[in-house]
């Protein structure tokens, strides 16, 4: 039976692409066969984040309208060969998804499929809402920022009244909580959000911890997930976080602040 | 922190971070209780409001409309301050 797991977090820019590419490299990379699907229409991005944006001939809105078979949109990762990227649509409207079309690509893919990762984009309008629909899993990325973490518990009450788990009476969509962009320095100084703080407000288990890192970066400006980069922060605790998807138990890594050396101790920085 | 924060006064203000999740504690609380209401609540405050202002003239901020579950019935619970 396939897992559909969406990819939200209702703010933009808190790393959902991101986290849908490492999160689904992760799963591939643990023998699950995974197809990571942009629900981005307009605005196509995991592409390029996964290093296959010129390797796109037809999308996902294709596939719904019947233009292109799954096989042909599909696009096979080239670093892992149980990873696969069914790409947004760069020119269609977002009102291209309906339920009934997201609902066949699915049931197509759940043939084929261990797991189906849903990257949703920012907002609650008709793509969030389309992305997170069918979804098994949610696994909602949240920055700690008050905009982020608020914008977080609108995704949940959505997950909790939209969705089809809710419309039809069946068990709710299972929550997790990913931080991601924590900085244990900020923390530790009283400028930032700490972990408790947003599980105490947003009420839901936790999945994982991503660290502000570097390595970001460096892996979108490659289009290479960040769980690649093995000996990065940001790398390991993806990996990290996959394993406790898997229901491994992890101890949470990265929370503390590094230790600073004398002359920046004294004089800051 | 390095030896020139100690020369600021940082005794007296919270931490930002404090303030953020007093802030969200509120706001969330708030935005749920509104989200597991009743659709037709926000328009029965408008006219709970428009009833009393052709008698006193109060601001949007000096009535509270609630509905809260309790257990199979509902209470609705309207708040007015009446300015003196």
């Amino acid at each position: 039976m396939a897992k559909i797991v969406v990819i939200t977090s209702g703010k933009g820019g808190v790393g959902k692409t991101t986290s849908s590419a490492a999160i689904s490299m992760g799963l591939a990379l643990r023998g699950h066969k995974t197809v990571v699907i942009d629900f981005d229409i307009g605005l196509r991005n995991l592409d390029i984040i996964m290093n296959c944006e010129r390797r796109v001939v037809f999308d996902f809105v294709n596939v719904i309208q019947q233009e292109a078979s799954l096989n042909q949109a599909l696009i096979k990762d080239k670093r892992c060969d149980n990873l696969y990227i069914l790409p947004a649509s760069q020119t269609r409207d977002k009102d291209a998804l309906t339920k009934e079309g997201v609902k066949k690509v699915l049931d197509d893919l759940a043939e084929q499929f261990d797991y189906i990762v849903c990257d949703s984009p920012a907002g609650i309008e008709q793509g969030a809402q389309m992305a997170l629909y069918y979804a098994d899993e949610a696994i909602v990325v949240t920055n700690p920022e008050v905009s982020s973490v608020r914008d977080s518990d609108r995704i949940l009450g959505i997950l909790q009244s939209k969705s089809f788990r809710a419309e039809n009476n069946q068990p709710p969509v299972r929550e997790h909580l990913l931080i991601t962009r924590f900085d244990p320095e900020r923390v530790a100084r009283g400028d930032m959000l700490d972990v408790p703080d947003i599980e105490e407000i947003l009420a839901i288990p936790l999945l994982g911890i991503i660290p502000e890192s570097q390595a970001v970066l460096n892996a979108s400006n490659k289009g290479m997930p960040v769980v690649l980069d093995e000996k990065s922060d940001a790398g390991q605790a993806y990996l990290d976080t996959v394993a406790r998807f898997l229901g491994e138990e992890k101890p949470h890594r990265f929370l503390e602040a590094q230790r600073k050396g004398f002359l920046k101790r004294v004089f800051g920085g | 922190m390095s030896i020139f924060d100690l020369f600021r006064d940082n005794s007296k203000t919270p931490k930002s971070a404090h303030v953020a999740k007093e802030r969200l504690k509120v706001i969330v609380a708030h935005e749920r209780h509104q989200r597991n209401a009743p659709d037709y609540l926000p328009a029965l405050q408008r006219d709970i409001m428009d009833v009393i202002r052709k008698y006193v003239d109060i601001g949007p901020e000096q009535l509270q409309v609630d509905i809260n579950e309790e257990g199979n019935y509902s209470i609705l619970e309207v708040n007015v301050n009446l300015p003196k």
